[in-house]
């Protein structure tokens, strides 16, 4: 789809260089006269955004870690010590740890968008799955700087997650030791989670170069889910989509600066303003808040699945949860891209959205607490539907809409009538193509 | 289906909640009206000063401010900030604040520790040399450092408030209050080691020039210290509400100017 390049240099110069390294070529052919569906709608925008926040946050990072100190007697002071000291260290701290949040809100939305319009459908797959990678990466690099700051949560966050590993059979304990690089979370610890914080922000950005170039090859998808067919299906990028992403971008980063600057610690926790100490435990440890959903699942296993006990089962549904998405492209058998023409479909997927929200609230409230009292029992306890219950529900949803949903539905549901071209689409032409 | 589920555990959550704050459960804080609450709200400088006095004479002698220094005090937005000292070193007040405190310096050049009065480039000194000291001396109980201490409980200047301020309940059956224990439904758990400290008159607040008289009642020194420690806590707040308005107002003019640009280059294509 990118076509042959239109890219003409002008003045001497840019001759002289786009026959020794094409680089102004690349970008024009990229990001200027790159061919565009012309359907796209806001979904499309958090691409961009997420370009940016990525920017963002590599920028306030460096800076703050030239005042940082990466040691479990100075972190947390030196986080203050920015806070209150550093020249506008209070807005570079506060920009980093919401730009965190509202970098996930926008993969969220993003991976959303992906799903319910078959972004992952063929010849998308490995774009697809380097977002995957990406969105792994991210959440790794989230959880290591969130220990950085040393306070309670950082250390029984970091506590509780390591711990994790060492529910992997044979090699668990050994591993756990590893990544620990000692007994228990300390010194060690934090001085190489500042080190892999530093680094994987740096994969992401090579990744996300892979991503775009596996982005350029078949081009954008649509709402349609119709392939482009001929020019009059598309627009240049400039101006039409940096206006549009543009305008999308400035919307969403005023949201995160009026986060930023009115509202620094709300998506935070109060204990983690209490330095990190080892001998108290907090007596509700949760995860940032874009783990919840994953927590709830890793807490909904709590029985034993044949020889699996229900501390590995935890981990293993957790980490699958992720892992799903790899094989995603090939679970879903219908050749039908976007669910606007899945009436089916697309009742499942807002299920599975609320589910995902529903999964975020249930980790975090504690799983004993009941949502719907129903008497009590013999010793005079309440009980009812817990939330381990509603957790355990949803996760099966969770599993369920990938695993038995969309492989079923690719042959049971009749598709509605597409447009037959974008371009038809966009003029309200709906003369309908064939059902397959 | 789902959605009914969600509206159906919201309910019940709606009506379960004040079953939760039954007796022997911990009460949330009283709500108050807060000068610095919102996103306009700003620090009353006497009211800072009146918190202060209350730190100084009451909190500090078990509580830490481990993350100020005494030049804090003087900095843009703190109590005794003076316009005419943009370097708050040079505060005579700040000065004069920190000459009254003892702080042991050192070594000196022949390998001794000595003590100097204190100046504003100083941090306030802990009232304790060590926690073990601090417990031994507080019946194995910890006094927090209050440098965070708004910002390190949900709800912070109303939890402190509240806790201050609620004392004389009766404890609950079955909740034993031993000797040295006191106890208060708004601290989790009910029991801690710090008795009622704000009674009637335990500060005399001076009037400043040209100011209106404050009685030191419980309630006014609760809210004084509150907004005192709430400034500790978050000492750029004022600045960063200041400057985070005229960045909101810049961003909405720039979206704005981008629909319009928007509008512009789309106008004759369809889409």
């Amino acid at each position: 789809m990118s076509g042959p390049s239109t890219y003409e240099p002008k003045t001497g110069f840019t001759r002289w260089l786009d026959s020794r390294l094409p680089i102004v070529r690349l970008g024009w052919d990229s990001f200027v006269d790159f061919p565009t569906p012309r359907n796209l709608n806001y979904w499309w925008t958090f691409g961009g955004v997420l370009a940016i926040f990525l920017m963002i946050q590599i920028v306030t990072g460096i800076v703050l870690a030239m005042h940082y100190v990466p040691h479990v007697d100075h972190a947390f002071e030196s986080v203050q010590r920015i806070r209150r000291d550093v020249p506008f260290g209070w807005l570079l701290q506060s920009l980093h740890a919401n730009g965190a949040s509202f970098f996930f809100i926008a993969v969220y939305i993003h991976m959303f968008r992906g799903l319910y319009y078959g972004s992952y459908k063929a010849p998308r797959e490995l774009l697809w799955i380097l977002g995957v990678v990406i969105y792994l990466l991210m959440m790794a690099t989230g959880f290591l700087g969130y220990t950085l700051p040393w306070g309670q949560m950082s250390f029984w966050g970091a506590t509780v997650i390591t711990n994790l590993f060492g529910a992997i059979p044979v090699v668990g304990e050994a591993l756990r030791e590893w990544l620990w690089g000692g007994f228990s979370v300390g010194g060690a610890t934090l001085n190489r989670f500042f080190s892999l914080h530093y680094l994987l922000p740096f994969v992401i950005a090579g990744v996300v170069g892979l991503h775009i170039w596996a982005l350029h090859v078949p081009g954008n998808g649509n709402p349609t889910g119709i392939e482009v067919k001929t020019k009059k299906d598309t627009l240049p990028f400039h101006p039409y989509y940096t206006v549009k992403d543009g305008f999308a971008i400035l919307v969403f980063l005023t949201v995160f600066l009026a986060f930023a600057f009115f509202m620094p610690n709300v998506l935070g926790h109060a204990d983690n303003f209490i330095p990190a100490d080892s001998l108290v435990t907090p007596s509700h440890i949760v995860p940032e808040w874009y783990y919840l959903p994953f927590y709830a699942i890793l807490r909904a296993i709590t029985f034993d699945i044949g020889p699996i006990d229900a501390r590995l089962g935890g981990v293993l549904a957790m980490f699958g949860s992720i892992g799903i998405l790899f094989v995603l492209p090939w679970l879903d058998t219908s050749p039908i891209r976007s669910m606007r023409y899945r009436p089916i479909a697309r009742w499942f997927f807002l299920i599975f959205v609320a589910a995902c929200l529903a999964l975020g609230w249930c980790g975090a409230k504690n799983p004993d607490d009941i949502i719907i009292a129903m008497g009590t029992d013999a010793e005079g306890h309440a009980t009812g539907f817990t939330v381990l219950t509603f957790a355990q529900i949803l996760t099966a949803y969770y599993f369920a809409y990938f695993l038995v949903i969309l492989p079923v539905l690719g042959f049971t549901e009749r598709p509605k009538p597409r447009p037959a071209s974008i371009e038809a689409s966009v003029l309200g032409d709906n003369a309908a193509q064939p059902a397959q | 289906m789902t959605i009914t589920r969600i509206l159906a555990v919201s309910a019940a959550l709606l009506v379960s909640a004040p079953a939760l704050a039954a007796e022997g459960e911990q009460h949330h804080p009283e709500q108050h009206d807060w000068t610095f609450a919102g996103p306009f709200g700003t620090f009353d400088r006497d009211q800072l000063q009146r918190g202060f006095q209350v730190y100084q004479e009451v909190c500090a002698a078990c509580h830490g401010l481990d993350m100020m220094s005494f030049r804090n005090l003087g900095e843009e937005g703190g109590p005794f900030y003076d316009p005419e000292y943009p370097n708050p070193n040079d505060n005579e007040v700040v000065r004069w604040i920190a000459e009254q405190y003892v702080i042991t310096d050192g070594p000196d050049d022949l390998g001794e520790m000595f003590e100097r009065p204190g100046i504003p480039a100083d941090s306030f000194p802990n009232p304790y040399p060590n926690p073990q000291a601090a417990r031994a001396s507080n019946g194995g109980a910890l006094p927090p450092d209050l440098s965070l201490i708004v910002n390190a409980r949900h709800d912070g200047a109303n939890y402190v408030r509240s806790l201050l301020l609620g004392y004389g309940h009766e404890a609950p059956e079955g909740v034993t209050v031993r000797p040295g224990q006191y106890y208060n439904p708004y601290f989790p758990g009910g029991l801690l080691a710090m008795g009622p400290q704000l009674t009637e008159g335990r500060v005399s607040y001076t009037t400043p020039e040209g100011g209106e008289e404050v009685e030191a009642t419980p309630e006014q020194m609760a809210e004084d210290v509150v907004a005192f420690l709430a400034w500790a806590t978050d000492p750029h707040a004022t600045e960063r509400k200041r400057t985070g308005l005229i960045v909101l107002i810049y961003m909405l003019i720039l979206c704005g100017l981008t629909w319009f640009a928007y509008r512009q280059v789309w106008s004759n294509q369809e889409h």
